[in-house]
């Protein structure tokens, strides 16, 4: 198995996907230079500038041409450049993307993926580090699928182009090449819909996905250290959620912390509270804690490590619901 | 630039005719079938029978003639005044009276009839048409897309975007604009400041062509060319359709608040209807008997139509959990046991 960077990984599974006819890639700067983060490297050459396609810069464009092309019976990839800038984009996609099979009453449907790079820690520009995932998974109509591992990214990438409703695959930036992993070749899928359990612990459970599961593992680590034994779940999909993975840890250990590098209200992490608080409320031995970015604009370079959840910060949430 | 027109406002032609008289017959009594129609729904919503509605009596002439030609596998992208378009293309009076009966089974025309739900959002849709059209290029058919939009729907970005996206990329796709003066209460002269709509095609360099939309000859003529020119691999082609709604712009619209009443009576002296009435009287091809067959076969195909959409049994409480996604999603079947009167809990 070749070790992969999530960049490279992608690249694989974009590569392996364009083998089918009805897929084509379409974006800003895709083709000849192969995206901003090099994700559609060399994809042009090898298949073609009328399968991998450089676009005028118009992010509604971009989704709604695609839109036209999967109902049409076509498979596209769309990427957005970075999340910041997804918004023009984003009336295509929830008024039209996420609609159009219940509009039509299932005669028309929109199998496509919507790429966008997401999320902060980079020291990136204003707008290259908006981690407004919330706002896809309050869309009706769309999935949304965040790897955090390069060997999820290509098996959820791949499940994503197969699937038959849009997905809105949100790539976090500062794992592209923070890590390298053996990666299986050739085609297989992760399920869309399924959470992982990616360290099992009996005392507290730490939910968490995309760049924020590395810092929810290195808090794990810390608190092994104390004696205290963390299980880690990567949720790998925000919508539909995987509740039942959730709950039964929730059940097992008794007490739940989600980290989340979203703004705080109206989070991910809010909905993931409010269904353990529903629904295993009496097994809970702590009230659930919350560990999220800000309801601020993402800061710039020089504070925006005090608004991506860190391992302390998670860290000492999961204590507070030990001290309970 | 020229306005393109076949028929004067009396009939008589201006040039030679682009199609023979049983094509002109045709368009006439899809015409005819297409006011009853609009007439028939305009009274349902004020029984309480329709949701608000948004009439097209005018534009008979924009829809029917330039619907008719496409071929009938090609796609359709209009709005919600575009319903006469829609039908001649083969999306059935029942499903556009149940989608105003609000109920989703009237987005989807039968399977083969590629014409997209009506776009409520204005402007959104154009784009569509591009990525529907060029996906067929991808594929290599030869199918072309028309999207309608009307002359307020040049403002919104996505105008721009869809005619920047259909020239760069060559796209096969007919842009109609149907400028009917007005935009609720935005006239057409302070929507743009541009002289017509038609010369915005310039700026994205593909052909702009304007046209008497209330000519029916003349709108058969100009899209066919267009239509002509993106299958065989020409590009897009901007056309804009001069035309009027004599209505309000929807049943919900006050249109005596911003419009004057000699505008709207100059207006119906000009109606496509009339106009090619008194064309197909000149060359002997109308009779009074025949229009008044048409007016009773479009009544009961319109009658059926709506028996057949209000006698359709409502959909189940939850009905509308299993459309969002191919199959449910577990938390949207969780969501079952909340809705009232569901005994799947
Ligand atoms: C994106 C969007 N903004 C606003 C509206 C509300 N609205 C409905 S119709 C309309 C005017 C559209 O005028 P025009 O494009 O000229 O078409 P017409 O109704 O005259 O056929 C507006 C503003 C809408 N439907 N969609």
């Amino acid at each position: 198995m070749p070790e992969m960077t999530m960049a490279q990984a992608l690249n694989d599974a974009l590569d392996l996907a364009l083998a089918d006819e009805r897929v084509v890639v379409i974006g800003e700067d895709v083709g000849t230079t192969g995206g901003v983060f090099r994700v559609t490297d060399g994809l042009a050459a090898r298949h073609g500038s009328d399968r991998v396609i450089d676009t005028p810069v118009a992010e509604s464009g971009i989704v709604g041409a695609a839109f036209g092309m999967a109902v049409a019976g076509l498979r596209p990839v769309a990427e957005i450049q970075f999340l910041g800038f997804a918004y023009p984009a984003f009336d295509q996609i929830v008024s039209h993307v996420g609609r159009i099979r219940n509009r039509s009453n299932h005669r028309f449907s929109a199998p496509m993926v919507i790429r966008i790079p997401y999320g902060g820690g980079i020291g990136a520009a204003e707008h290259h580090s908006e981690s407004n995932e919330a706002i896809f998974v309050h869309t009706p109509g769309v999935k949304v699928v965040v790897p955090a591992t390069p060997r999820d990214a290509k098996g959820l990438l791949l499940a994503a182009i197969d699937d038959p409703d849009p997905v809105v695959f949100l790539e976090p930036i500062r794992v592209y090449r923070a890590l390298k992993q053996d990666v299986p070749e050739g085609r297989y899928t992760v399920p869309i819909g399924v959470a992982a359990v990616v360290r099992e612990g009996t005392d507290v459970t730490i939910v968490s996905y995309g760049a924020v599961l590395r810092d929810a593992r290195r808090a794990a680590e810390l608190l092994g250290a104390e004696g205290v034994s963390a299980e880690v779940i990567d949720l790998r999909t925000l919508s539909p959620l995987d509740a039942d993975t959730v709950l039964d840890s929730a059940r097992k250990t008794g007490r739940v912390v989600v980290a989340v590098e979203g703004h705080r209200t109206l989070s991910v992490a809010s909905e993931v509270a409010a269904l353990v608080q529903e629904r295993a409320l009496y097994s809970l031995l702590a009230p659930v804690e919350r560990v999220t970015g800000f309801d601020t604009v993402v800061p710039l370079k020089r504070t925006e490590h005090h608004y991506i959840p860190s391992p302390d910060r998670i860290a000492a949430a999961a204590r507070q619901t030990l001290e309970a | 630039m020229d306005v393109i027109r076949y028929l004067a406002e009396d009939g008589s032609l201006l040039a030679d005719p682009p199609v023979g008289t049983d094509r002109a017959r045709d368009l006439f009594a899809a015409m005819i079938v297409a006011r009853t129609y609009d007439r028939k729904a305009s009274a349902l919503q004020r029984q309480g029978r329709l949701a608000t509605y948004a009439q097209f009596e005018g534009q008979e002439a924009a829809q029917i003639g330039s619907a008719a030609a496409l071929r009938a596998d090609d796609w359709m992208v209009g709005t919600y005044r575009d319903a006469a378009a829609m039908w001649h293309q083969g999306y059935g009076w029942e499903q556009l009276f149940l989608g105003r009966m609000g109920d989703e089974r009237g987005g989807s025309p039968p399977e083969g009839v590629n014409v997209l739900p009506p776009s409520i959002t204005v402007g959104a849709h154009m784009i569509h048409a591009v990525g529907l059209s060029w996906a067929e290029r991808l594929m290599g058919s030869d199918r072309i897309a028309l999207t309608y939009f009307g002359d307020g729907a040049t403002s919104e970005g996505d105008f721009h975007e869809a005619m920047n996206f259909a020239a760069v990329f060559s796209t096969p796709t007919v842009f109609l604009c149907q400028n009917n003066g007005w935009a609720i209460s935005m006239s057409r002269a302070d929507q743009t400041r541009s002289e017509t709509i038609a010369v915005k095609a310039v700026a994205y360099g593909m052909p702009g062509v304007l046209v008497d939309g209330n000519d029916a000859l003349a709108m058969l003529a100009v899209t066919t060319e267009a239509v002509e020119r993106a299958r065989s691999g020409g590009g897009p082609t901007l056309i804009e359709a001069l035309t009027y709604r004599v209505g309000p712009h929807t049943t919900a619209d006050d249109a005596g608040r911003y419009r004057a009443d000699d505008e709207v009576d100059a207006w119906r002296t000009r109606d496509p209807i009339d106009r090619l009435r008194a064309y197909l009287q000149q060359t002997g091809e109308w009779s009074e008997a025949w229009e008044s067959d048409l007016e009773v076969d479009a009544s009961a195909e319109i009658e059926a139509a709506v028996a057949a959409a209000e006698d359709l049994a409502a959909f189940e409480p939850d009905g509308h959990l299993g459309r969002a996604f191919a199959e449910p999603t577990r938390p949207l079947a969780d969501q079952r046991r909340f809705v009232p009167g569901d005994d799947h809990a």
